[in-house]
């Protein structure tokens, strides 16, 4: 008699190891199989198309009917084995078949995790596992106007998404990462992805929080921890999966995250097998289906007798299998020691291609929108091949180009054809840009510009056209001599101010991928300007990255040389009052604050807080009235004044009380650098408004507006913008003037800066002779204003925002 | 001079979400104050929190690829290895990390 292999799940591990077990050694075995499925074996990896329509369930059986007669195998459909009696050596199943063995695989898989959160077992909360969950996702799909939410942005979270959107569900993808796929895909590829299907109306919520699914019996919603609710008939839970162990567990199996094998994929019980998503090998556990394959066949060899086989770990590689959607990953891609970046971007045709090199070896890359390169790539890695010198400089274009001798720039420009397309947004050839530097008399990219339109949207290819000038003119042409943001990228803060409007890019990721930064995730110069940029231009709706914000305004203090903050409130106009002087004394003594110092400015500074006790001690001041200064702010510091017609003697206006409502107005507000306000109420000028950014002279007649004074490194008087009537005139005329300057200037550039370079002329222009102008820069000021005004350190001292920045990690010891 | 580290041991700090992406956390141990650090691949490192040219909050700096720029004086530090970069010259101390589980895992002294 035969010998009886008996194997526990039907799914693409084992059924691999039984057609290398038939191939190798037809008759070993009599082979019975339980299925916990009521079907043959499918492949289960193309469940996605099936969702989406583009494939039947017919198209994916890997093994028919005929299969399994073929080989004499006896297959329990429908049959869970709940025990495996290692003694008398059988397995029993649910419904109480049992099946005696001389060889046993276990081929539980994993299960799905499931989030424990409250409503999680309502009808309509699905996994994404097997035909049974496509089915039910289907038929809720039929129904009409139904919406889905899929919890998890990985790979199987997002291919159901694509699925039940192709059913005409409306979906959301609920992702707790910033960016999807996170552990596949760097943020780049992981934007480019997010923009992708959006474009096909998947609706994406990174930073996403599940509170509660909310429902009596059926899913009727998702709650956010954020209060955002989202209606939903349907909840599918695609956050992770988990190796099948219990039962293995129970039967007294080495297990650890998964059951443990060795590297012929026998269990702690030599007679015991176990492969696929159940297993754990040397620390690692396997869910892509190449890993789990080289178990199968390893398993396959050695139950027919060739144990000379052995698995081994290798690297993995991920495509998501989206139709339409081009990405592919494989390999270790993070940052490290040793460790350098190859990147290319291509932001016309939404290609972004990554390498990571270690010492001379590819060991990580990750291709999005282009991956035919993919498997050439992922050779290299697996060979761990050495990466010579002059083969890396083309490496990242891959495998036609690979081994290619590289070209002098110069050189490579001169030899482009003609109808070489340099610039993809307009497609504007080199031919037509060469005709144009001959024909126009170009000697500049500013002309090319406005001749060809080559480099005037997206402006990835300015450096090209830049080569292309200096190619054809030689010495005659001169590179352009504004300054780029950082060494990250090639653009201008114009450019990239102009580009963030034009092509409404509305976070970093976005700005990088897009403008074709040329590192992958910026530096300490360029992070905080985009940050700012993405502020200004989009109000209300892009959302703050504090981490790309000066420690100063990520914490709301400034930060003094020892480590410790200073801690300066607000006195509206220079104003204070006994309470609040109290408050401020209450707190000094309170929290031993060393220091105390009157400000140039005309506040109060309390230095030398302790980090820890940043919240605390705004709760106090807080509590007495008192809001955060913004004096760490690129933004408004103070307005000085003088006490004007109330006590002065000279004063012609009410220079303090026009200070205050000066301030009320600008508070809050985030502009390219700090600002500086004073109000003189006569021209003796006691609040030296003369030297501030936007200062005030009041006038019997009325208020002279002036502008672009400095009092720093630099020390400049203002110059006049404007003589007014009326203090509403001042709000209106200051207002637009700071709004223009927060449009127009470069991130660092005091409004001295700005004017100078933009112009007085034609800064009056916009905002003195044109009217429509202004009151719209006025109109845009207040609107961002909405989104601005709210008091940082009442968010931190006593709504919770941002507490992990206030406390240290103390571990046990 | 340093005494001789006899003996090291692994402490559980924190869970990975803990330290913001980009970001940083302090860490106060047995008198140390030592900065974690998270990379956008999800990284963590961690240093001495304390910038080898004037004494700067390492882990108040801003987090890129994976170095951090000093808040107080623009020093770049690479965490890796713990080096000033560029034309700075200065080093601090580093501690081995291991993300298992979610958990953060360092390396410290007994």
């Amino acid at each position: 008699m035969k010998p009886r292999l008996v194997v526990i799940g039907n799914g693409m591990a084992p059924g691999r190891a039984l057609e290398t077990l038939f191939e190798a050694a037809p008759d070993a075995y009599e082979v019975i199989i339980f299925n916990a499925e009521p079907r043959v074996n499918y492949n289960r990896i193309m469940l996605s198309p099936v969702l989406s329509g583009e494939q039947s369930f017919d198209d994916i059986i890997i093994h028919g009917d005929g299969w399994y007669e073929e080989h004499n195998i006896t297959l329990h459909r429908g049959a869970r084995v709940t025990q495996i009696d290692r003694e008398a050596k059988t397995v029993t199943s649910a419904a109480g078949i049992t099946e005696s063995y001389d060889k046993l695989i276990i081929a539980t898989g994993s299960n799905p995790f499931i989030i424990p959160c409250p409503g999680h077992k309502l009808h309509g909360v699905l996994a994404y596992r097997d035909l049974d969950d496509v089915e039910k996702m289907i038929e809720f799909s039929n129904k009409e106007n139904s919406s889905a939410v899929v919890i998890g942005g990985g790979l199987l979270g997002l291919e159901a998404a694509a699925g039940l959107r192709m059913q005409g569900m409306d979906v959301t993808v609920l992702h707790l990462m910033p960016t999807l796929m996170e552990r596949q895909l760097d943020p780049s590829a992981g934007y480019l992805l997010e923009k992708e299907l959006s474009s096909r109306g998947i609706k994406i919520m990174t930073k996403a929080n599940t509170k509660e699914i909310v429902g009596t019996d059926c899913v009727e919603a998702v709650l956010l921890e954020d209060g955002t609710k989202l209606k939903a008939d349907m909840v599918v839970m695609a956050v992770g999966i988990r190796p099948s162990v219990d039962l293995a567990k129970e039967a007294g199996l080495d297990t650890g995250r998964g059951i443990l094998v060795s590297s012929n994929m026998q269990t702690s019980d030599p007679d015991i097998y176990s492969v696929g998503e159940c297993v754990e090998f040397e620390g690692n556990v396997y869910g892509l289906v190449a890993p789990l394959y080289e178990q199968a066949r390893v398993l396959g060899m050695h139950l027919a007798g060739e144990a000379d086989h052995a698995f081994s770990h290798s690297e993995t590689s991920t495509k998501l299998k989206v139709t339409g959607v081009d990405l592919f990953s494989a390999g270790d891609f993070a940052e490290g020691e040793n460790r350098e970046e190859i990147v290319f971007r291509d932001a016309a045709r939404g290609i972004y291609k990554r390498l990571v090199l270690e010492e001379d070896r590819l060991i990580g890359a990750v291709l999005y929108g282009e991956t035919s390169d993919g498997a050439w790539f992922f050779q290299k890695i697996k060979e761990s091949a050495v990466i010579a010198p002059e083969e890396r400089e083309n490496l990242i274009f891959g495998q036609s180009f690979s081994g290619a001798a590289p070209l002098d720039p110069m050189e490579a420009v001169a030899a482009l054809p003609d109808d070489a397309e340099i610039c993809g947004c307009n497609g504007v050839s080199k031919g037509k840009i060469i005709s144009a530097i001959d024909k126009e008399e170009l000697t500049d990219i500013a002309g090319v510009r406005a001749c060809t339109k080559a480099s005037s949207s997206c402006g990835t290819c300015t450096g090209l056209v830049e080569k292309l000038l200096a190619w054809k003119l030689g010495d005659a042409f001169e590179a352009n001599a504004v300054p780029t943001v950082c060494s990250c990228t090639d653009l201008s803060n114009d450019d990239v101010r102009r580009l963030i409007i034009s092509k409404e890019l509305k976070s970093i990721p976005a700005v990088m991928q897009e403008l074709g930064w040329k590192t992958s995730c910026g530096c300490a110069k360029c992070r905080p300007a985009l940050n700012y940029y993405l502020v200004s231009s989009w109000p209300g709706e892009y959302v703050d990255d504090a981490q790309s914000r000066f420690i100063n305004e990520r914490v709301h203090a400034n930060i003094q040389k020892d480590g410790t903050y200073s801690v300066i409130p607000r006195m509206w106009g220079g104003m204070t009052t006994s309470n609040e002087l109290r408050a401020i004394a209450d707190v000094v003594d309170k929290f031993q604050i060393p220091a105390v110092k009157v400000t140039g400015g005309q506040r109060i500074d309390m230095l030398g807080v302790k980090k820890d006790d940043l919240p605390a001690v705004w709760d106090d001041l807080n509590k007495a009235g008192m809001v955060s200064g913004h004096a760490y702010a690129k933004g408004l510091r103070t307005v000085k004044t003088c006490v004007g017609t109330d006590w002065c003697r000279v004063g012609t206006q009410d220079s303090t009380g026009l200070g205050i409502k000066l301030e009320r107005m600008m508070w809050g507000s985030w502009t390219p650098h700090k600002i500086k306000v004073g109000v003189s109420g006569c021209p003796r000028n006691c609040a030296e408004a003369t030297c501030k950014d936007i200062g005030v002279i009041c006038v019997d007649s009325g208020y002279e507006l002036h502008y672009a004074g400095a009092a720093g490194m630099h020390i400049q008087g203002t110059v006049i913008l404007a003589k007014l009537q009326t203090e509403e005139e001042v709000l209106e005329y200051s207002a637009a003037l700071l709004q223009l300057y927060r449009e127009q200037a470069w991130y660092l550039d005091r409004i001295y800066k700005w004017a100078e370079r933009v112009g007085l002329e034609k800064v009056k222009e916009q905002i003195v002779d044109d009217e429509e102008n202004r009151k719209a820069l006025y109109a845009r000021f207040l609107y961002s204003q909405k989104f601005a005004q709210i008091d940082p350190w009442k968010e931190r001292a006593s709504e919770g925002v941002s507490s992990h920045e206030f406390k240290a990690l103390e571990p046990a010891e | 001079m340093d005494g001789d580290i006899i003996a090291t041991k692994w402490i559980d700090v924190c869970a990975l979400e803990e330290i913001p992406v980009r970001g940083a956390r302090r860490m106060k141990w047995k008198g140390l104050e030592l900065g974690l650090f998270r990379t956008s691949a999800h990284e963590v490192y961690a240093i001495d929190n304390e910038c080898p040219h004037k004494k700067g909050p390492l882990s108040e700096g801003i987090v890129h690829d994976t170095g951090v720029t000093c808040p107080l004086h623009n020093f770049v530090i690479d965490l890796p290895t713990g080096l000033a970069r560029g034309a700075d010259e200065g080093c601090v101390k580093t501690f081995a990390v291991e993300v298992k589980d979610g958990r953060v895992l360092v390396e410290v002294g007994a």
